[in-house]
């Protein structure tokens, strides 16, 4: 596809002799939610890392806005959010994200502007004064989010942004995403909460270093005949239901 | 742009770990502080010397020399048993012409004292020995002069006083009292700079990949040398202020004399605390935690003392003293030594400045290509 956002093509990521990722194939558009999913150890993060170039595929391609990955400068228009919150915790709120607007490059007049954008998203703007360390765990996980969003970046790679948030916040949080995608941007999401995956508008399947399936939530449903997105990966997996 | 952001965070994190900010600017004062206590306090050594039959003229020689006492005793057994309650530090024991010295040699600086103090003692005896010889020989020429009626009265030149010659020191470095403590303060100065920038910012970057903020920061566009770079700026101004708070101290509380210019010490220290970093840096992408970066303590850190010149270089094998070239310290340690000590500017300092710049650009490329290992761009 020449205007897919993300085209992973072949992609074959070994550690050693283990092979993690045995021939990885899917594509992200403009302005759709894809959800990646999968037990934990399937490799999902190591997609991510491969998409992002901060490792090398042993064999095949991935291209992010039709270039090929590994690439420095593209990284301006991607925003990332790993697993875990990587913050700096000695540091306030505010100055986490000024600090990474920067390592974005965020131009210096739009910056104040951008923050406090962001921080309002993830409902953070009174508690940004504060310092990291005294944050509770949702808040670390708003933060980070809100790092990722910075820029309004055409392409969002999030692995497992909804962990440890309460419900009330997550839906805020997906409301955020929807209105992203309809802006006509692009999201990556990892997650193994299943009925999260139903919110994605597509769906890969990532099971033992391949994607066995992907789809719109529905027609995966259709295909495996059962309700929830959730049998549908116990379906793939072989478990007796 | 970007590496000044990076410095400014670092620097920032920095300044509100109090504790850590007061390990690099307190301990390296307390430890200062402490060593000129332990060295001045031992500048002289007190010995006790046991005598059996030594002549009484001998004995007390002996005892005038400075910081030895003299006990006789009147055999060497009882003499023995008081060297081995520790009541003395060495037996001397004649028999005939010939002495027979016992050192309990516990402590090789009083054995060396002891054997010292001999030994003039033995000189001072045998002069004076002559002397009186000397004068009877002279009072008895008088007498046969005096016997002989046409002999011309010449003033009698040999009654001459014996007048001791007077001896005068100086010093070109520092006064009398400068001691082991002067000579080793501008290594151990860098020494501290060194650890504590090494361990510190080793530290620093460990976390930033343990908490995976490296991985968050590299997947932006920066570049990896900004980040070594954006390290580099934050630590080398710390080191900066860390030299100039030990250079004052030793300074003005301890009373070292500095002979050369103030700022080339702090300057041969800055790249000193610049090459820690980098080794820092790169030594904390093998380490997994912490703890495993405090191992690299007795592997890395504590072999640069031995090497780094406070024990003479001289003194060692051919192929031991080999090790010295590779160790940063030595290089640091020598220019900051012939600063303070002899004045040398720097630009006689070419060898030690070329080698330091060389260990830094080494380290900090192989940091920067280190930094793939995370990102392959």
């Amino acid at each position: 596809m020449a205007n897919s956002i993300i085209d992973l093509a072949h992609l074959v990521k070994k550690f050693g002799e283990q092979t993690v990722l045995k021939d990885i194939n899917f594509a992200v558009t403009p302005g759709e939610i894809v959800g990646l999913i999968g037990p934990s150890g399937a490799g999902k993060s190591t997609v991510i890392k491969l998409a992002l170039g901060m490792e090398m595929a042993d064999s095949g391609t991935a291209t992010i806005f039709g270039q090929t990955m590994p690439n420095r400068k593209l990284l301006a228009h991607i925003g990332y959010m790993a697993q875990n919150d990587a913050l700096y915790e000695s540091l306030s709120g505010q100055e986490n994200l000024v600090f990474f607007a920067k390592m974005k490059g965020l131009p210096k007049a739009t910056l104040a502007q951008a923050i406090a954008y962001v921080a309002a998203v993830v409902d953070l703007t009174a508690d940004l004064d504060k310092r990291v360390s005294g944050y509770s765990g949702g808040m670390k996980r708003r933060l980070s989010l809100a790092i990722a969003l910075l820029g309004q970046p055409e392409l969002l790679i999030l692995d497992e942004p909804t962990v440890g948030i309460d419900p009330a916040l997550r839906r805020q949080v997906w409301r955020e995403l929807n209105k992203i995608r309809d802006a006509g941007r692009s999201i990556l999401i990892t997650t193994h909460v299943m009925d999260e995956a139903e919110l994605a508008d597509r769906v890969a399947l990532l099971l033992g270093g391949d994607v066995i399936a992907f789809n719109t939530p529905t027609q995966l449903k259709q295909q495996y005949q059962v309700a929830t997105i959730e049998a549908v990966f116990l379906k793939a997996e072989g478990v007796q239901l | 742009m970007r590496t000044f952001a990076i410095m400014t965070r670092v620097l920032k994190e920095l300044l509100r770990d109090k504790r850590t900010l007061a390990l690099m600017f307190l301990a390296p004062i307390f430890i200062l502080i402490l060593l000129n206590f332990v060295f001045s306090a031992s500048q002289s050594t007190d010995v006790s010397v046991g005598t059996v039959a030594v002549t009484r003229s001998l004995k007390s020689d002996l005892a005038q020399t400075k910081h030895v006492t003299v006990k006789g005793y009147s055999n060497y057994k009882a003499a023995k048993r008081a060297l081995d309650d520790d009541q003395l530090d060495a037996i001397v024991r004649q028999r005939n012409n010939n002495y027979s010295l016992t050192y309990a040699n516990t402590d090789a600086s009083k054995t060396t004292a002891v054997k010292m103090a001999f030994r003039n003692a033995l000189s001072t005896n045998a002069m004076s020995h002559l002397k009186e010889k000397l004068a009877g020989t002279t009072s008895a020429l008088a007498k046969l002069r005096s016997q002989l009626p046409n002999a011309p009265s010449t003033p009698d030149r040999t009654t001459a006083k014996a007048t001791t010659p007077k001896i005068t020191d100086h010093y070109v470095y520092g006064d009398a009292s400068t001691g082991f403590f002067a000579k080793i303060l501008p290594i151990l100065m860098g020494f501290f700079v060194f650890f504590f920038v090494f361990l510190i910012s080793g530290m620093a970057l460990l976390k930033e990949r343990t908490s995976g903020t490296l991985d968050r920061l590299l997947a932006t566009p920066v570049k990896r040398a900004e980040i070594v770079f954006g390290y580099m700026l934050s630590y080398g101004i710390l080191a900066i202020f860390q030299t100039i708070l030990i250079v004052l101290v030793t300074i003005w509380l301890l009373g070292v004399e500095v002979v050369g210019n103030l700022a080339y010490v702090v300057l041969i220290n800055l790249l000193l605390a610049l090459v820690a970093l980098a080794f820092g840096i790169l030594v904390s992408t093998f380490a997994n935690s912490e703890f495993q970066m405090m191992q690299f303590i007795p592997i890395l850190l504590i072999p640069q003392v031995f090497f780094s010149g406070i024990i003479p270089l001289d003194s060692m094998a051919g192929w031991v003293k080999g090790i010295s070239y590779v160790i940063p310290i030595k290089y640091s340690g020598d220019a900051a030594t012939q600063i303070i000590t002899r004045g040398v500017p720097l630009t006689s300092l070419g060898l030690d400045i070329g080698m330091l710049l060389l260990f830094l650009v080494c380290l900090t490329i192989l940091n920067i290509v280190g930094l793939r290992r995370y990102r392959k761009v």
